[in-house]
């Protein structure tokens, strides 16, 4: 089966610096695989770089269409998700208008409704805080309106940038729970980029490994977590 | 006591005009950081748009629904043609920008319809009503008008999609382009609907001020005012800050004017009313900073 997403060649660029070279991965439809590496490996960056969030080069397929190049808008409605780094967050909007603005471009108001209820079933905090300004939430809660954000939009694929980053490890373990069952339930194929290799080779099925954009290994998350020199190199645990 | 009412009622006819043009910058300025400062100039070029207009044959409200439709879509062009290129340009180009824009708007009435000042005709009946000639029925009739425009505008930003998206697009840029709204027509947008806004304000002001070039350059400085003093980032506090100014402009001048009635001393009237709002404006921002509803956002990370 051809992959969901297609990276080849893929170089980034922030001003004349390059930062990706010549990256290259496949992700499968409805699995969950991980970009793990150290700091200033290129994860967040290979991340912005699907969604031409910075200049690229290359060539980045997704459901057989070459996307590269497209504004991010355009690719985002392709049903690609990206739940940033730092979340994203609008802080003066309400918690019901952050998830309302994902579908913005939806004229069935039924379904939006429906859409909303889903998603609350996954984020149940967030239906009870639903008028609440969203700057106003935890840090959790704002990675929970993130995602549910993301999910919003419908994805065939979710970006994920760090959800553990700065937050209390029980609220890693419940938000990552609900990431195993968002992948399982909807069928979203999840591509994440963590910090806490440990736990994203838990959730993950497929493991890539980089450094200064390159990838250095790429094999199902159980090898590479049972491989010493990588876990000792790259991983740092 | 009549002298009060008919004063607080041209100061809340002025106000409506002074927050219509402070809406229009505070629209533009929370979506791109800059103050519009052709934005009183593009306003008097829509005005003269309606004047040309009628002058054509067409009736006052007829004229106005399409001047204010031809400043929606210059608005936009001007953003896609004029303002895209400069989009990560230093503030000063597009100071530099907005200054050009001033400077052609003005020259260019001049030139196609004249620097001779002009009549311009009020759309509503003379008759006296009320409390003997208390408000006047031009003055009432700006009012219900900019009231009427600036809560249709109110219900399109809080309740449709796309003024939630505009409002989106606003606050987190980069975060409103992943969730797939097109944040560069929401600019665009933004421009179209201030030069909209802008021209109500200008065809309103318009009888009163009379019709010339010049027309805006005292009223954009009093929706400047206006826009600081009610938050520069708070479309609210802009309109309810245009009314403060408005009101507080002909209070100085009833103020002065009583005191010279009962003294004979002269110390303030009409001709001081600008000075005075200005400094009152200035106290207001040194005390709150923010302007009175510009509220400090909640954000924790």
């Amino acid at each position: 089966m051809a992959p969901l997403l297609e990276v080849k060649g893929l170089q980034a660029f922030y001003g004349q610096t390059k930062v990706l070279f010549d990256l290259g991965f496949d992700i499968a439809e409805g699995g969950i695989t991980t970009l793990l590496g150290a700091n200033g490996a290129g994860k967040t960056t290979t991340l912005r770089a699907i969604c031409n969030m910075v200049r690229t080069e290359g060539s980045v397929r997704f459901a057989g269409k070459d996307i590269r190049g497209l504004p991010t808008e355009e690719i985002v409605r392709q049903r690609i998700a990206h739940v940033p780094e730092g979340r994203g967050t609008f802080t003066t909007l309400t918690v019901d208008e952050n998830l309302r603005i994902a579908a913005y471009t939806r004229r069935d108001k039924e379904g939006v409704k429906n859409e909303l209820d889903r998603v609350f079933g996954y984020f149940p905090r967030l239906k009870e805080r639903v008028q609440q300004q969203a700057g106003t939430l935890s840090g959790g809660e704002q990675q929970m309106l993130a995602i549910a954000r993301a999910l919003m939009l419908k994805p065939r694929l979710m970006l994920l940038d760090e959800p553990s980053f700065g937050l209390a490890p029980l609220v890693v373990v419940e938000i990552f729970r609900i990431l195993r069952r968002i992948n399982e339930e909807e069928k979203v194929s999840i591509l994440l980029v963590e910090q806490n290799a440990a736990l994203a080779l838990d959730l993950a099925d497929y493991a890539y490994v980089l450094e200064t954009g390159r990838v250095v290994m790429a094999d199902r998350s159980s090898v590479v977590k049972n491989d010493e020199g990588i876990r000792k190199s790259y991983l740092g645990y | 006591m009549e002298q009060f009412l008919q004063q607080l009622a041209s100061g809340l006819a002025n106000g409506a005009i002074y927050a219509c043009v402070a809406l229009a910058l505070v629209m533009i300025y929370v979506s791109t950081d800059h103050l519009n400062f052709a934005q009183g100039e593009m306003a008097m070029f829509s005005t003269y748009i309606s004047w040309q207009l009628m002058n054509w044959g067409l009736n006052f409200w007829l004229a106005f629904v399409l001047a204010v439709l031809i400043s929606f879509v210059a608005g936009l062009l001007i953003e896609r043609i004029v303002l895209r290129p400069l989009h990560n340009a230093p503030v000063l180009s597009v100071v530099v920008v907005f200054i050009g824009l001033l400077a052609i708007c003005n020259s260019m009435a001049g030139a196609i319809w004249s620097y001779l000042i002009k009549e311009y005709p009020s759309p509503f009946p003379k008759s006296t009503f009320g409390i003997a000639g208390v408000i006047g029925p031009h003055q009432l009739g700006v009012v219900l008008v900019t009231l009427i425009v600036l809560s249709l505008l109110f219900v399109f930003f809080r309740y449709t999609p796309l003024g939630l998206a505009m409002r989106a697009a606003a606050q987190n840029p980069s975060s409103a382009r992943l969730v797939g709204v097109r944040v560069d027509w929401m600019l665009a947008l933004g421009w179209g609907l201030a030069a909209a806004v802008g021209a109500v304000a200008g065809i309103m002001v318009a009888h009163i001020v009379y019709l010339d070039p010049n027309m805006m350059g005292g009223i954009l400085l009093y929706a400047f005012a206006s826009a600081l003093v009610g938050g520069i980032g708070n479309p609210g506090g802009a309109v309810i800050g245009g009314f403060i100014v408005g009101i507080l402009e002909n209070m100085v001048a009833y103020a002065g004017n009583m005191i010279e009635k009962e003294t004979g001393v002269y110390i303030i009237g009409n001709g001081e009313k600008l000075t005075v709002a200005l400094i009152i404006v200035i106290f207001v921002l040194t005390v709150k900073p923010a302007g009175l509803f510009g509220r400090v956002v909640v954000k924790r990370v």
